[in-house]
């Protein structure tokens, strides 16, 4: 049995649409962060899939998931921050409190 | 043709994958989401590490495992009662979530199906990258260096620091 | 051109109206209102010097042969359409055009400096200077232009500062409705003027006056004999032009705004609604006149439409009660007076007296209608009432005011030695040149003249003597009996300015010779009027209103100007409004508004629909954008693969 390209790319799929389901149906915001975070993995996972498979002597897809991987920690932390801020104003992190952004 | 204990680590990562994701964004309890989830990124780290590329797997632990994942707990932890149920979600609402993710799915599998042949191909072999063309490209200014974004990344990086502490500072 | 600083009379006044326009409100009444009499006093030198020079300097080439020339002395080119429709603006002295500068400079320095006193303390006063600015200033506009199209352009303009004086009390209803009705029937009059002008000016290619009235037979040739409806195409242009100048100088049936138009203050009926603007359509016809020389239809026309204009406002103005619609109804007649001379005024026939005669009589009639009216406003100042049957006996009280309001009197009736005798008989005389009929007809309204004009004199200082009670009438301020002198004085002498030399229609020098059969027949007449005036109205007595019962609906007639007013009433409201605008506004409403009331509706309901969308639930958003992304995703791959 071969392991093929296919096979790595099937399981970020389902990653990436597990994100999305969480992304949609949470109404916890730091659930949603969690959500956000398995859609960026998965990303992660098809660059480097991608580059090894296909572009073995290069290294830019590489390098595309370490940027990826600084720049999710550095969201992160400004979700976070922002999630506490809301959390202090209206004592829970419910999304739905964020509506009134619409004002 | 592979060894088969790489083929087994293959389907404990894969399996670890999926079980861990779907459990991430249906668990009703949020610490244990969180955790889910470390164990989904311990598993991109184990396919990083089996396709050969062990310092995005090294990065991918300490920074996601290590660092992300503390801010998760901790900010789980001052937000929230322990033991805490997520409520029920309305149906309509899941309807939607799984409409999208599944409608999402479909179109990339059909996309992966069609290029049938072209996605079965093998790993190539003879394949080495060691530490210290990584460490050259990242800041070298030659073509394929990365000096310019590794400065930008790390600027970013300070930017977001001071913003967050800005937008948590209490007033 | 050593005439050029000629166009400093209508920079002078322009500057003023927008000075105290502007800033005039933070000026103190007083200033104001010297400022506005200084500028126009320096206005009124500098006019008189161009027109002085003009008619008497020799160096500047004035007359070449014995015949005066046209200057133009200021020629600029203002919008350059094509080649041929090019519009200038400049300044152009001709006899006609400098006479009216002297007339239009006095008449409006004497109202300025009338209004000092009988304006006194009233509201807007400061406006009120500025509007007899921007007055000045398009008069004189009109009466130094150029060409037609310029013409035009100043004659909407003393139309808008007509418009904002007779409006001037804009709290009175009576006056927002005059000064509306003022400004639209001479819009709709000027429609023709406008039309007229376009006719012409496509078959002459050109606007300008000068080649225009130079070879009128060439004009008149290009238009290769094109007819509409039976008459050839000038005629039509002319006559649509001379419909604009019937409309601002009153004539029937266009008449109906002039009497409203007395609803303004005093000064300004004097300045405009007597003196000058409303001889615009005088001088428009004599500034073209050369083009209406060689068409005998238009001429007959003006003839027909003035004869019967004065002898339909003489006949209306000796029932009035209110004395300045008498004196409207005066101007009305006399402008008539002008037109028909013009109308008669042949070049065959007695050298074309009529239109010397004419431009005399608007000379002689601008400074003693001026007078008669500023009289009217001194009088009006004293007892506070328009209507005769608050007067009477005034003499005693006013003795300035009433030899000033007989020498008016006498000077319309023409009486010699005033003015008016000698320019009314140079009329008779064109008149009785041109056919009987009309040298009859105009004689017996001359003779109503009197009679009417006498009525007004006795009933204001004659008649009864009424109790005043403790408001006993005086004498007007030093600056309102110094313009009655002063004006007075202009109408004793005018009549013996030699006019003949200075304004002929084609500029050569006419020589002017009383006839005393034609003289002496219209002193007979006068005189007549004035006998039957005195016998009536000299002492109170039950005269007229034996005379008025004997012919009641004759008098009732007369006194509702024979019903001219309702009949436009009649038509406007139940024919055109009721049969024509109705429809079309309902049209309008329902079919043009409705389409976009449809429009605006479906918008608004689309954007009510789609409203719920705009949720601020960030999830929402997500699921749009990834069904959208996925939505693409898929179309591209459909495609490419």
């Amino acid at each position: 049995m071969e392991l093929t390209m296919m096979m790595y790319i099937i399981p970020a799929m389902i990653m990436f649409g597990c994100g999305v389901y969480g992304f949609i149906t949470r109404r916890n915001m730091i659930a949603i962060l969690i959500s956000l975070e398995l859609m960026l993995n998965a990303v992660d996972i098809n660059f480097a899939v991608f580059n090894r498979f296909l572009f073995p002597g290069q290294m830019e897809g590489m390098f595309f998931s370490l940027f990826a991987i600084g720049l999710a920690a550095a969201e992160t932390a400004l979700a976070i921050a922002i999630v506490i801020n809301v959390y202090r104003a209206v004592r829970n992190v419910d999304i739905r409190q964020l509506t009134k952004m619409k004002f | 043709m592979e060894s088969l204990g790489s083929i087994i680590a293959y389907f404990i990562i894969a399996i670890a994958i999926i079980v861990f994701s779907v459990l991430a964004v249906t668990s009703g309890k949020i610490l244990r989401a969180a955790t889910y989830l470390l164990f989904v990124l311990f598993a991109t780290a184990g396919i990083y590490f089996q396709i050969g590329y062990e310092f995005l797997g090294a990065v991918q632990i300490a920074v996601y495992a290590g660092g992300i994942m503390v801010l998760f707990v901790f900010s789980i932890l001052l937000t929230h009662k322990p033991g805490a149920n997520a409520p029920r979600l309305a149906n309509h609402k899941r309807w939607l979530g799984l409409s999208a993710a599944l409608l999402g799915a479909g179109v990339c599998l059909y996309s992966l199906l069609s290029y049938g042949s072209f996605m079965m191909q093998k790993m190539p072999d003879n394949f080495s990258i060691d530490i210290h063309s990584i460490g050259q490209a990242l800041l070298s200014t030659d073509k394929f260096g990365y000096l310019l974004p590794f400065e930008a990344i790390s600027i970013l990086l300070l930017a977001c620091i001071i913003g967050g502490v800005v937008i948590a500072r209490k007033r | 051109m050593e005439l050029s600083y000629t166009v400093a009379v209508l920079i002078i006044p322009v500057f003023m109206f927008l000075f105290l326009g502007i800033v005039g409100v933070k000026l103190s009444k007083k200033t104001a209102g010297i400022l506005g009499t200084v500028a126009m006093g320096i206005t009124t030198v500098i006019a008189y010097t161009a027109a002085l020079t003009y008619f008497f300097g020799t160096d500047q080439g004035q007359v070449i042969d014995g015949v005066r020339q046209q200057l133009t002395v200021l020629d600029l080119t203002w919008l350059e359409f094509t080649k041929n429709l090019v519009i200038k603006i400049g300044v152009l002295l001709d006899p006609i055009s400098a006479m009216m500068l002297i007339v239009i400079s006095t008449v409006s320095f004497m109202v300025h400096l009338y209004s000092l006193g009988y304006m006194d303390g009233e509201r807007g006063f400061q406006r009120y200077y500025a509007f007899l600015s921007l007055f000045t200033f398009s008069m004189l506009g009109l009466v130094l232009a150029t060409n037609i199209f310029q013409m035009y352009i100043f004659w909407e303009l003393v139309g808008v500062s007509s418009y904002l004086l007779i409006g001037f009390y804009y709290t009175l209803p009576a006056a927002v409705s005059a000064s509306k009705k003022a400004f639209i029937v001479t819009r709709f009059a000027d429609l023709g003027f406008l039309i007229g002008i376009l006719i012409l000016s496509f078959y002459t290619d050109t606007f300008d006056f000068i080649s225009l009235t130079s070879d009128p037979q060439a004009a008149i040739s290009t238009a290769g004999g094109a007819t509409f409806l039976g008459c050839s195409v000038m005629t039509w242009a002319l006559t649509l032009i001379f419909m604009g100048g019937a409309g601002k100088s009153a004539m029937f049936p266009l008449h109906i705004w002039l009497p409203d138009a007395m609803e303004g203050p005093t000064p300004v009926s004097a300045l405009i609604h007597a003196a000058t603007m409303v001889v615009a359509g005088v001088y428009l016809v004599a500034r073209l006149f050369p083009l209406y020389a060689v068409d005998a239809t238009a001429l007959d026309i003006i003839t027909v439409v003035g004869a019967f204009t004065a002898f339909y406002a003489a006949a209306v103005a000796c029932v009035q009660s209110d004395i300045k619609r008498v004196l409207a109804f005066s101007t009305i007649s006399q402008i008539a007076f002008m037109i028909t001379s013009l109308g008669v005024a042949s070049p065959e026939l007695h050298h074309g007296v009529g239109y010397m005669a004419s431009m005399f009589h608007l000379f002689t009639h601008a400074m003693f209608k001026a007078l008669l009216f500023l009289c009217a406003g001194a009088i009006i100042h004293a007892v506070h009432s328009n209507e005769m049957s608050a007067m009477g006996g005034l003499r005693k009280y006013m003795p300035i005011c009433h030899i000033a309001f007989l020498i008016g009197c006498l000077a319309i009736a023409g009486i010699p030695p005033f003015a008016g005798f000698f320019s009314k008989d140079e009329i008779l005389v064109a008149a009785y040149a041109n056919s009987p009929l009309w040298g009859v007809w105009l004689s017996v309204v001359a003779g109503m003249t009197a009679f009417y004009m006498f009525r007004l004199y006795y009933k204001i200082f004659w008649w009864n003597n009424p109790d005043y009670g403790h408001h006993t009438p005086h004498e007007a301020p030093m600056t309102m009996t110094f313009p009655l002198i002063f004006l007075g004085l202009v109408s004793i002498v005018a009549g013996f300015i030699p006019f003949g030399e200075f304004v002929t229609w084609n500029h050569e020098e006419y020589v002017i010779h009383l006839d005393w059969s034609v003289a002496g027949t219209s002193i007979v007449i006068a005189l007549i009027g004035i006998a039957l005036a005195t016998v009536m109205y000299r002492k109170e007595n039950n005269i007229p209103e034996q005379l008025a019962n004997r012919f009641r609906g004759l008098w009732t007639a007369a006194y509702h100007r024979f019903y001219m007013d309702e009949l436009y009433q009649f038509i406007t409201h139940k024919i055109i409004f009721a049969r024509i605008s109705k429809p079309i506004a309902w049209f309008d409403r329902r079919i043009i508004d409705g389409t976009m009331d449809l429009l605006a509706n479906v918008t608004n309901s689309a954007s009510f629909a789609v409203r719920r969308m705009q949720s601020g639930s960030v999830q929402t958003y997500v699921w749009f954008y990834l069904v959208g992304a996925v939505a693409v995703a898929a179309i591209t791959i459909i495609c490419l693969i």
